[in-house]
């Protein structure tokens, strides 16, 4: 057996699999739906019978259709910045509001992508913001959770 | 039928819905002209707005996004022989060819009179098939919707991506399990939870298309260093020349354009197929059908050829909304999108969606008409122009996409554990993209989650726990006979391929 990284993909997702149905097994049900036709483990139980069995199809099967990614050519550090810049977006969001996490996390993204035209990253992040803050809050009356701008008494 | 005509014009020519089919339209044609971003993505990025609209809005502005993305899709297969969506990969065959000869305007109007005439011919189609087919649906019982959605699944990864059948029904799996996240619907037990209160109520759908769709493609653009917008630049410094059609070239369009619709429709009524199995399909009939010399055209920039595809891929993206409208199945990754943002609104579509919410019903269908005039407009006279604005560089596009896939989450919860669950599922996402696991099964299994397991319960209960509700039903026998058709073709297949 070729061992590439889709059949270690499936591995994954066999043991993935296995761990579902262990979880499903321990469900806790009525004692009146224990024997039930149908009850609330049901359902999981086949779902985690399905991914065995599809997974472990994909383990033993030969895949005629291999996929070779070149990982030299990817771009791993840009990627796992954004990620990171968006983590912190989702950290800081419900403290430091929805307008000023927003913006910074734009222009942020902005530079670590490699932009430097300052202008451009700042119309589009500050009063970019602003406006589709106002589109949602203002016209489409989405509720926009702030503390920042409320306790400067912009937002009501 | 009439009254219903009449509730759709009425929702469908209010100043707000006509607005919404006009962004939507011009929307999805940005995106659709994107490589890569398809119409799934701009409808996820369209959900955060729609919250804020009835459910009749928000869906003919999705609508909109929907077709203008199959609309945008070709200008780029016409013009770089680089196709925004699968679904206009056939349009290129003779589309580029013939702007490589001096008529880029011409193979554009080619493609926006098919599209109209496809979009237009099937949404008759439509207006008729559905309120039919709502009734025949309304004798469908639990197993027969049991089948059917094992039908919808399998057919969806059989058809999703080529080869990857196991690839696929791992995706469809890994759908359901995520959907059973939460407490069951009947007994209010949670599962899978892990004490986690934030899982009490389930993973939101749209945390789900946004972090799959929205937030891995822009992911993915950036580790694999692809630029979407470069295809934009190109088409905005092209010569379109002439855009005139002589009456030749319409004498053969009369001829394709009937037939080709016809096929895109019912391809598109079909769980999982969609707009690239019927462009392909019309191309190859169209190739058959057509005389020796005319058929010697065909890849060199054959007017039938081109219009062919073009008439049946719009008309297959109004085929995909009868088995929602009529089923509340959706046939489509595209039309599982849709089918979720309804659910968001509190509409449950299916065989009583018309009689319930005619409004919605109707104006949708409605929409479509109102939508292929204002594409004709669009395409047009607008593509050059339209492509300027795509000449923004990617490293404002993706943060752009990334800030509304988590504002799409944060305005409907307020809660920092679904936007890092969101990052999670995007970078599994991406990482599976990279190795080819297609993910609208896992979109469509993920909506059909709920169903699935409603409907199993209601069929094992009704048979004490056995099986036979499988085949006691000639409908539901026969859905699941066509399910197994499908699963040996693949097998078949696979097997002629590794021998």
């Amino acid at each position: 057996m070729n061992i590439n990284t889709t059949k270690v993909i499936s591995l994954l997702f066999f043991i993935f699999s296995a761990f579902y149905l262990y979880t499903a097994y321990q469900i806790q049900v009525f004692a009146f739906d224990e024997n039930a036709p149908f009850n609330a483990r049901t359902f999981p139980i086949y779902l985690g019978y399905a991914g065995l069995f599809f997974s472990g199809l994909k383990l033993i099967l030969p895949d005629p259709y291999t996929i070779k990614v070149q990982h030299k050519t990817l771009e791993y550090k840009k990627t796992v910045i954004l990620i990171i810049i968006a983590i912190i977006y989702g950290a800081t969001i419900l403290k430091v509001g929805y307008f000023l996490a927003t913006s910074l996390f734009l222009f942020s993204s902005y530079y670590f992508l490699g932009e430097r035209r300052w202008v451009l990253m700042f119309i589009l992040s500050f009063p970019f913001v602003a406006a589709f803050m106002y589109l949602l809050h203002g016209v489409l009356d989405i509720y926009l959770r702030d503390p920042f701008l409320q306790s400067i008494g912009v937002m009501g | 039928m009439i009254e219903g005509i009449l509730i759709g014009l009425t929702t469908a020519l209010t100043l707000q819905n006509i607005l919404m089919v006009m962004l939507g339209c011009f929307f999805g044609t940005i995106i659709g002209m994107l490589p890569g971003l398809g119409p799934m993505t701009a409808i996820a990025l369209m959900i955060p707005i729609t919250y804020g609209f009835d459910p009749a809005t928000g869906l003919i502005l999705m609508a909109g996004v929907y077709y203008g993305a199959v609309f945008g899709g070709s200008t780029s297969s016409i013009l770089l022989n680089a196709p925004g969506v699968p679904g206009t990969v056939a349009t290129s065959f003779d589309g580029y060819p013939m702007a490589q000869q001096g008529k880029a305007g011409k193979a554009l109007a080619i493609a926006a009179w098919s599209s109209f005439a496809g979009g237009t011919l099937s949404a008759i189609y439509l207006l008729f098939m559905a309120p039919s087919l709502s009734k025949v649906s309304l004798s469908f019982r639990s197993p027969d919707y049991f089948a059917l959605m094992i039908l919808g699944l399998t057919a969806i990864a059989a058809f999703s991506s080529k080869g990857q059948f196991l690839k696929a029904m791992m995706m469809v799996v890994l759908g359901l399990m995520l959907a059973s996240v939460g407490q069951d619907s009947l007994s209010d037990i949670t599962r899978f939870t892990f004490n986690n209160m934030n899982l009490t109520d389930g993973i939101s759908f749209v945390l789900v298309v946004m972090a799959t769709f929205a937030m891995s493609e822009a992911l993915t653009i950036i580790l694999k260093r692809n630029d979407p917008t470069s295809a934009a630049k190109q088409v905005s410094l092209t010569e379109l020349g002439s855009i005139k059609i002589n009456k030749e070239e319409r004498t053969k369009m009369y001829k394709t354009i009937p037939r080709s619709s016809v096929i895109g429709f019912l391809i598109g009524v079909l769980p999982g197929a969609g707009a690239t199995i019927a462009s392909f399909l019309a191309y190859g009939m169209e190739r058959n059908i057509v005389n020796d010399e005319e058929k010697e055209k065909f890849g060199k920039g054959s007017v039938n050829g081109l219009s062919a595809p073009e008439t049946a891929n719009n008309a297959a993206c109004s085929g995909s909304f009868v088995p929602m409208l009529t089923l509340g199945i959706p046939g489509s990754g595209t039309t599982a999108v849709m089918l979720g943002a309804l659910l968001g609104f509190g509409v449950q579509p299916g065989p009583r969606l018309y009689m319930t919410n005619p409004e919605i019903f109707w104006s949708i269908i409605m929409s479509m008409y109102i939508g292929m005039v204002i594409l004709l407009i669009l395409n047009l006279p607008l593509i050059p122009y339209i492509a300027r604005i795509l000449a923004v560089p990617k490293n404002y596009l993706i943060p752009l996409i990334l800030f509304f896939s988590i504002t799409g989450i944060y305005v409907m919860s307020f809660n920092n554990f679904d936007i890092y669950l969101m990052i999670g599922i995007a970078v599994v996402a991406t990482f599976l993209r990279l190795y080819d696991f297609p993910m609208p099964p896992l979109i469509l299994a993920f909506v059909l989650g709920g169903l699935m397991e409603e409907n199993l319960r209601r069929s094992l209960l009704l048979s004490n726990g056995s099986w036979e509700f499988l085949w006691d039903r000639a409908l539901t026998a026969c859905i699941l006979a066509t399910t197994i058709l499908i699963i040996i073709w693949h097998i078949y297949k696979t097997l002629k391929k590794i021998n």
